[in-house]
């Protein structure tokens, strides 16, 4: 064997192997370069949000004409009308203009937030909407909330002891009411914790018998809340537990998690400052989604329970049907998670330093 | 040679299979690394060095015999373990994994220092760390993200990691091997530099034999969970005397040996090490017949397990030492 040995001695003040930083220095990159990138990045993610509103701004207008019926047959349903009349009802609600003028009125007026009016209550859209939005954000807001903490929670430790007792006995119990009809699991509740233990109220959001005061008010909502918020969260906690697990199970065997090991950092100080951290990036996405769901994310459960939301008013505007407020709700559910996703990516430029690399 | 700092005595590591069986990932096992001793620990994948590696360092538990530290017996428990982890640093293949993407070259650094609660003047320790890897001017790169830096660069980040706690060993699994061919010189320099510099011993895993000759002053050749052949690295790499270290030197492009020995078949399964001899299935010399005056010793009897004796070439091989008794 002839190989040269380096030698080892080429003196203290003569480092060969020494890195220089490159000119350009990571770390301090001039602002300007970055801000560019960001507004790049910024750009690129707001006109496709954009774009998707458009395209939900003109399918929710051609859906509905096509699926919804003709509104003066539902106005009209148990009166007999002559045709003058349907024509001067017709008139009354726009529907005599061209589909053109008719596309332009709706788009000008979903803009300004005037979003008709609906046919079943005759009130302003805006106005029943902004009336059931805070029950609505009340008990999925509290669901997701509780869903998002309990399923990363219950994940996290799930994945970092995969196989173990903690581990199975989870999962099981998860996928078990995942797969759980929401109507199914809440009249189960109602039935056994309103009926039989009668430890909370059956539906509603308040019972009118309650003072007036603004905390046995809230006493009172949060009483009614128990139940459909269990049932909620009980049915999509295990989404999140799932997507957390695996999260976890993507990272568990970095070099890094052994590299921190090494260095003496006690195995839960490894999952907390390490592994939770980098297993959350890809969470975040869907986190973001189930914010953007909070405002129709509860159909099924408002339904079962009761609850004076904007769910149950989605459901009785179908079985009207009630086409401009079916229209309304639409664009706000598919707007809201549109701009949920968008807020998501905003925030990986923040959160992952790979990102602000491309 | 100074008395060692690191050794391992009789080390055996198990671990249980699926189906009841037991895997002797490491099968006995004496080594020592002395104060400013660089050790070579070569072998195929899957012959147990990683192991051997994880346990010397407390992540994994002996099953037979003992890691020792000074003379002390490396206990398990978390405080005891956490001293250990100051003096015996590890640094990985790959250094993009081995950095937490998320966090800067600084915290990186400033890891162990916090771990350890040495937050005193950590900028300066967290500089001078970096510096002495390699990576100067040190404040360039302290914010910098793991992405931001070539491959060779993160590894003298993961070095300077390891240097920020003033180990006494450095335990290195393929430190160079996922690194581009003109780096690696210069990852290897700076290992030789930081011998000098502080004294620092090393153990360096690789399955690379021109790596060890290069860095390396002595050399253990490692076959299914156990050392076959160890000694100084000129006379083991020039005079390979165990079948399988004349198998994978005579590959090499300045072999000593006139012709490629190319084994057969497989590294077996660590949980069926064969009886006798563990290299008799592949042994070109048992195949040959050459070994037929000790055959039978070949079949039934294992060997001992080499000690760890730093100066003397030592190798274990039936057919070795009636050669030698011969010679004598």
């Amino acid at each position: 064997m002839t190989a040269h040995r380096p030698s080892a001695d080429g003196g203290p003040d003569r480092d060969p192997s020494a890195e220089q930083a490159p000119a350009a220095g990571p770390g301090t990159a001039p602002t300007g370069r970055v801000t560019t990138g960001f507004g790049r990045y910024l750009l690129k993610h707001l006109s496709g949000a954009a774009v998707s509103l458009l395209l939900v701004l003109f399918s929710s207008f051609f859906i509905f004409r096509l699926i919804a019926g003709d509104p003066i047959d539902q106005l009209t349903r148990e009166r007999p009308v002559t045709p003058e009349q349907r024509e001067a009802m017709r008139a009354e609600l726009g529907l005599d203009q061209p589909l053109w003028n008719q596309f332009l009125d709706y788009i000008t007026g979903t803009l300004t937030g005037d979003l008709g009016t609906s046919l079943q209550y005759r009130q302003p859209i805006s106005e029943l909407v902004l009336e059931r939005l805070p029950a609505t954000l009340l008990l999925s807001g509290t669901g997701v909330v509780l869903a998002v903490l309990l399923g990363f929670w219950i994940g996290t430790r799930a994945g970092w002891k995969q196989g173990s007792r903690f581990d199975r006995s989870h999962v099981a119990a998860g996928l078990l009411l995942y797969s759980a009809p929401t109507f199914w699991l809440g009249m189960i509740v109602i039935l056994v914790f309103a009926r039989y233990l009668g430890l909370f109220p059956v539906n509603g959001m308040r019972s009118a018998s309650t003072p007036d005061g603004l905390l046995s008010q809230a006493l009172d909502i949060g009483h009614h809340m128990v139940l459909p918020v269990l049932t909620y969260t009980a049915v999509v906690y295990a989404g999140y537990l799932m997507v957390m697990r695996s999260s976890i199970l993507d990272e568990i065997g970095a070099d890094y998690l052994t590299t921190a090991r090494a260095k003496g950092l006690r195995d839960d100080a490894v999952r907390r400052r390490h592994a939770v951290p980098n297993a959350l990036l890809p969470t975040i996405t869907m986190v973001f989604l189930a914010i953007g769901n909070i405002v129709n994310g509860a159909i099924i459960t408002e339904t079962v329970f009761s609850w004076p939301g904007l769910g149950s008013l989605f459901v009785s505007s179908i079985f009207y049907p009630d086409r401009p407020m079916l229209q309304a709700l639409f664009v706000l559910f598919s707007s809201s998670t549109i701009i949920a996703v968008l807020c998501a990516e905003i925030l990986y430029w923040f959160i992952d330093p790979r990102i602000r690399k491309s | 040679m100074t008395s060692p700092l690191l050794s391992a005595r009789d080390l055996g590591v198990d671990f249980g299979l699926p189906g009841g069986r037991t895997a002797r990932a490491v099968d006995g096992v004496n080594l020592d690394v002395a104060p400013g001793e660089i050790v070579a620990l070569a072998g195929e994948s899957g012959c147990g060095k990683t192991t051997l590696a994880r346990t010397l360092l407390g992540l994994e538990r002996a099953t037979r015999g003992s890691v020792s530290f000074g003379d002390e017996p490396l206990r398990y428990s978390t405080k005891a373990l956490k001293a250990y982890r100051r003096k015996v640093q590890l640094i990985l293949q790959d250094p993009t994994g081995a950095l937490n993407p998320r966090h800067t070259i600084y915290d990186a650094v400033a890891e162990g220092l916090r771990i350890h609660g040495l937050v005193d003047d950590e900028t300066e320790r967290v500089a001078d760390a970096l510096a002495r890897a390699g990576l100067r001017p040190a404040e360039k790169f302290f914010l910098s993200y793991p992405h931001e830096l070539s491959g060779g660069q993160r590894q003298r980040a993961v070095i300077a990691g390891a240097l920020v706690l003033d180990p006494s060993i450095i335990i290195a699994d393929e430190p160079v091997a996922s690194l581009d061919a003109s780096v690696r010189g210069e990852i290897l320099a700076l290992l030789l530099r930081l011998r000098e510099e502080m004294d620092l011993g090393a153990l360096v895993i690789t399955h690379d034999l021109g790596l060890a000759w290069s860095i390396a002053d002595r050399i253990a050749i490692m076959y299914l969970g156990r050392i076959v052949e160890q000694g100084p690295v000129e006379q083991v790499l020039t005079e390979p005397r165990h079948p399988y270290t004349r198998a994978l030197v005579s590959v090499l492009p300045d072999s000593p040996l006139p012709k490629p020995i190319v084994l057969s078949g497989e590294l077996p399964d660590a949980a069926k090490i064969p009886g006798g001899c563990r290299f008799r299935p592949r042994c070109q010399e048992y195949a040959s017949g050459r070994a037929s005056a000790v055959s039978d010793q070949c079949e039934r009897e294992d060997l001992e397990v080499l000690s760890a004796d730093a100066s003397r070439h030592r190798v274990a091989c039936h057919l070795h030492r009636i050669e030698r008794r011969a010679a004598a």
